[in-house]
């Protein structure tokens, strides 16, 4: 015990510096959203003990990426997976919490526990619980075992970040909890886990077989996709933003994948640039995700309800929760010169370079449809986005609480702003944000990166060993501003043509009300249908009738099979209740039995300490 | 100098841009035994709509009055880094063609929420079908940039092209491109410039509450976006611009030659209307597999040097 409790301390590595400004850059803004929040949203001693609870978790991410020492590790993931079950359950009063934290507390663990499975393997092979320690001897670990390690914490720490097929848990979660808990939980939490693999599988244990790296490309890649198409599906806001995590998780983890594979293959360079793109993502994504979610709680406390069908004409009552939505809608779609873009476009051309350095043919056409899948990602992105603002936001309200809705309160929307200014001001400093991550990815993979160029200066980013590729987020954002503004100028300058302001025309259908509208459903159709291999949608009709004759009222639902829960989960779950029917059998409840059975238990560990 | 130059080659081709629409339709009605309307309409259109009053719904909020200008700004920016007769300029340190497809999506955003801003049926089905088209041409474009990309190892939009005979890969790319430029420019199959008929209009249903100055905007970047995929276009099958300091000479010959491709790129694009018909919304995708296809075709081609 005195060995474990001398040996605890905390690294402050470059790696854990930048996680910690990741937790600091989402938590400031969500506290100071928080106070306003809060505000006749609970009871005071509830809310203090929200506030608490918060605080810990926050505490608790911050232990996870600064632990030195795996049982610390172990402790500081245990509680923020515990203070996060607490925080999704907090509005006890609602069914959906307590399902959504069941799910979740299940699923955790079940991730915590192959996490602990392969900490036990790394402590049998390398005598120890000190990280730095298992760094130095896990070149020793035999290599089936270093990949038993690697499977255990990516299904562990995959878990947490939520990669299909794992993602079950976190479109119930995220959005169960109180907006800047979600706000925390998309932003910061799930990346910890991100924190988890790079940590572990890339800075301790090393990275020298190209199918690790493999495994999590296609996992990653497969992320996007569902993610995406399942956020273009819901018409809850904050699940859609949910989904889109799982589908930014993918990307992030894109990035990482490709540089644990240049880094098999040797490719000093873009291990380190496709580390960087991932890692930038990472820090956009807590931001702009962060941004959404707190606007998507400003609107929950302003609309009372999540349904996006129920919202509209939010632009006209709430200007600022609209403008910062619309900010990180743009950043989410990659749009320039915003964050989002810049990260995307990296990964892009991290995909591009391996192309060029890959040697044979197969591995060139699979880059091309890496690339391919994420360039897909990012336009129905961009589709799900549209939706997202141009159904909660524009057009006429669709409900009386949309009608009556207020802005929110200046602390609010201080915490917004600080984070839409972060989301410009990430896209458009990025060449200057890349010098300190390629550090940070120099020391992670240790490579030395002082010969090795990224941009040519503070605004202009270039991949080196591309010809004559630059990319300006600055200077772009510039041009674009020079000829909007010369359009704006134009549109002025010959006297303001007569503007009237009328009924909207819609082809001659005058007096429409807020029934002729398109609908979030309506605006996601030809993807649903596009998309029915895989969502099986289908349709329920009925007809309410007065008479024979006369129908009085008609009902129409469009639903899509959860192919996940369906096909995965029920089943496992029903095998799994089944078991347990089985074994209930030898519980007759017979006192003498169950001495019996220590008996045969004590028997069994004495002949198990004998062999091994 | 250079930046003069620069500048006086996108004002040009700012005012060149609606003539190639112009051209497409002379071309078009000549092909079907019409005379047509005069080569300059498009320049008469946007007088008139500049000129003429502007109704704005009631419904509609700051997006949609602001959409025309960003409109506009995105498909110029995305001309100011396409080659067209002048080379090296120096908006190539802005970004490389990965940059201008994230452009043009900016632009793409804004005008699918002005489409949703008025409260119009028709608004809003249009931007549905238009982030629909758009997402999944998307990969459809990348994969073509990617197998041109392979040439010379560069997404700079002027290393994109290679000089010589045209090789199969580029040709596939190109076609690949070409059916996503029917697309974008919203031309037949895909979409229909000619008619405001509800079930089938994109474009148009988008842009259906605009009137007067804005519309002129409007109708004004899209031309502009069609000039760039033309010059995108022939530059990548016919890679030619010139240094500045070739004399001018050089830079005037060059600029025939532009204006040349665009003639020939507009008679095809013309042909290519009047022979096929519009497709069904869900035909799309199958559209866009056999765009996808021609870039995984290319991208084979180009690394076993065909």
């Amino acid at each position: 015990m005195n060995k474990i409790i001398n040996n605890i301390h905390f690294l402050f590595d470059p790696l854990s510096l930048f996680f910690l400004a990741v937790i600091a850059v989402v938590s400031l803004p969500a506290l100071i959203y928080a106070a306003g929040y809060l505000k006749n949203q609970f009871s005071r001693p509830r809310a203090r003990y929200l506030n608490i609870l918060t605080v810990l978790f926050i505490v608790s991410m911050s232990g996870v990426v600064t632990a030195g020492h795996l049982l610390v590790f172990l402790v500081a993931w245990e509680l923020m997976s515990l203070i996060s079950f607490f925080l999704v359950a907090f509005e006890y009063e609602h069914e959906q919490s307590i399902k959504a934290s069941t799910i979740y507390i299940v699923m955790t663990h079940i991730g915590t526990a192959f996490i602990i499975a392969g900490f036990m393997l790394l402590y049998k092979y390398c005598g120890s619980f000190d990280m730095g320690t298992i760094r130095a001897s896990a070149p020793a670990i035999p290599g089936n075992i270093r990949d038993l390690i690697f499977l255990f914490l990516l299904i562990g720490f995959g878990t947490k970040a939520g990669i299909v097929p794992l993602h079950l848990w976190l479109p119930y979660a995220h959005p169960q909890a109180p907006s800047h808990i979600s706000s925390l939980m998309s932003g910061v939490m799930i990346k910890t886990a991100v924190y988890g693999i790079i940590r572990f599988v890339i800075y301790i244990i090393g990275v020298d077989t190209a199918w690790w790296a493999g495994i999590i490309l296609v996992f990653a890649a497969v992320s996007c996709l569902v993610g995406v198409i399942y956020a273009l599906m819901v018409q809850d806001i904050k699940k859609l933003l949910a989904y889109s995590s799982i589908e930014n998780m993918g990307i992030i983890l894109l990035g990482i994948g490709l540089a644990m594979l240049f880094m098999a293959l040797k490719q000093p360079y873009l291990a380190v640039f496709s580390l960087v793109a991932g890692l930038f993502h990472l820090i956009n994504h807590a931001v702009f995700k962060g941004l959404l979610f707190l606007c998507a709680g400003s609107v929950y406390k302003s609309v009372k309800t999540r349904d996006m069908e129920k919202m509209g004409g939010l632009i006209k009552v709430m200007p600022w929760t609209a403008a910062f939505f619309l900010l990180g809608a743009m950043a989410i779609s990659g749009l320039p010169p915003l964050n989002g873009f810049v990260s995307e476009w990296m990964a892009l051309q991290a995909f591009f370079m391996g192309a060029i350095k890959a040697d044979s043919g197969m591995l060139k056409l699979l880059f091309g449809l890496g690339a391919a899948v994420l360039a897909f990602t990012g336009g129905l992105a961009a589709a799900c986005f549209v939706k997202a603002f141009g159904i909660s936001f524009l057009a006429l309200p669709r409900s009386r609480q949309a009608q009556e809705a207020k802005e929110v309160c200046l602390s609010m929307r201080l915490g917004m702003g600080i984070l839409a200014v972060l989301t410009v001001s990430l896209g458009i400093f990025a060449a200057f944000i890349v010098k300190p991550l390629a550090k940070i990815a120099g020391h992670v993979c240790s490579i030395d990166i002082s010969d090795m160029s990224f941009s040519v200066n503070n605004f202009i980013l270039s991949p080196q060993p591309m010809k004559g590729v630059y990319l300006s987020p600055a200077l772009l954002g510039l041009v674009l501003l020079l000829f909007g503004s010369g359009a704006a100028v134009s549109y002025f300058i010959f006297g303001r043509s007569k503007a009237r302001v009328y009924k909207t025309w819609d082809c001659g259908y005058y007096n429409m009300t807020s029934r002729n509208e398109y609908s979030a459903t309506g605006f996601s159709k030809p993807f649903q249908v596009a998309f029915s291999f895989f969502l099986f949608p289908y349709r329920r009709t009925q007809k309410i009738r007065e008479s024979a004759y006369h129908v009085k009222s008609f009902s129409y639902e469009t639903h899509t099979i959860p192919v996940f829960k369906r096909y995965l989960y029920e089943p496992l779950l029903g095998l799994i209740v089944k078991t347990a029917g089985f074994m209930r059998r030898i519980q007759p409840g017979s006192i003498h039995l169950y001495i019996g059975y220590i008996m045969l238990a004590v028997f069994l560990l004495i002949i198990f300490m004998r062999k091994f | 100098m250079r930046i003069f130059f620069i500048c006086l080659q996108l004002v040009l081709a700012v005012l060149l841009a609606p003539l190639v629409s112009g051209m497409i339709a002379r071309i078009k009605n000549n092909l079907r035994m019409r005379r047509g309307s005069p080569l300059l309409q498009p320049y008469y259109n946007l007088a008139k709509l500049f000129f003429k009053g502007e109704v704005v719904s009631r419904t509609a909020s700051w997006i949609f009055r602001i959409t025309p200008f960003i409109l506009f700004a995105s498909s110029a920016a995305a001309l100011v880094l396409v080659p067209m007769v002048i080379s090296a300029s120096p908006a190539y340190y802005a970004g490389d063609i990965l940059a201008i497809i994230f452009i043009l999506a900016l632009g793409r955003f804004f005008l699918s929420l002005a489409g949703l801003d008025a409260g119009s049926a028709f608004g809003g089905m249009g931007s549905s079908r238009e982030m629909f088209i758009s997402g999944i041409a998307e990969p459809a474009a990348c994969i073509a940039v990617f197998s041109l990309m392979l040439n010379n190892a560069s997404t700079s939009p002027e290393l994109l092209g290679v000089t010589g005979y045209p090789h199969l890969g580029t040709i596939c790319a190109v076609l690949c491109l070409f059916m996503i430029t029917l697309a974008e420019t919203s031309r037949l199959p895909v979409d229909n410039q000619e008619t405001h008929l509800e079930l089938t209009m994109i474009h148009e249903a988008m842009v259906l509450e605009y009137s007067g100055r804005s519309l002129a905007f409007i109708e004004m970047s899209s031309y502009i976006k069609q000039l760039f995929w033309f010059s995108l276009l022939s530059y990548l099958i016919f890679p030619v611009t010139v240094d500045i300091s070739a004399g001018f000479a050089h830079i005037g010959s060059a600029a025939v030659l532009f204006l040349v491709k665009l003639i020939i790129f507009s008679g095809i694009v013309a042909i290519v209307e009047v022979s096929v018909a519009k497709m069904r919304l869900f035909r799309v995708v199958d559209y866009f597999g056999f765009a996808i296809i021609l870039g995984i075709v290319a991208t084979v081609a180009n690394f076993i040097g065909l």
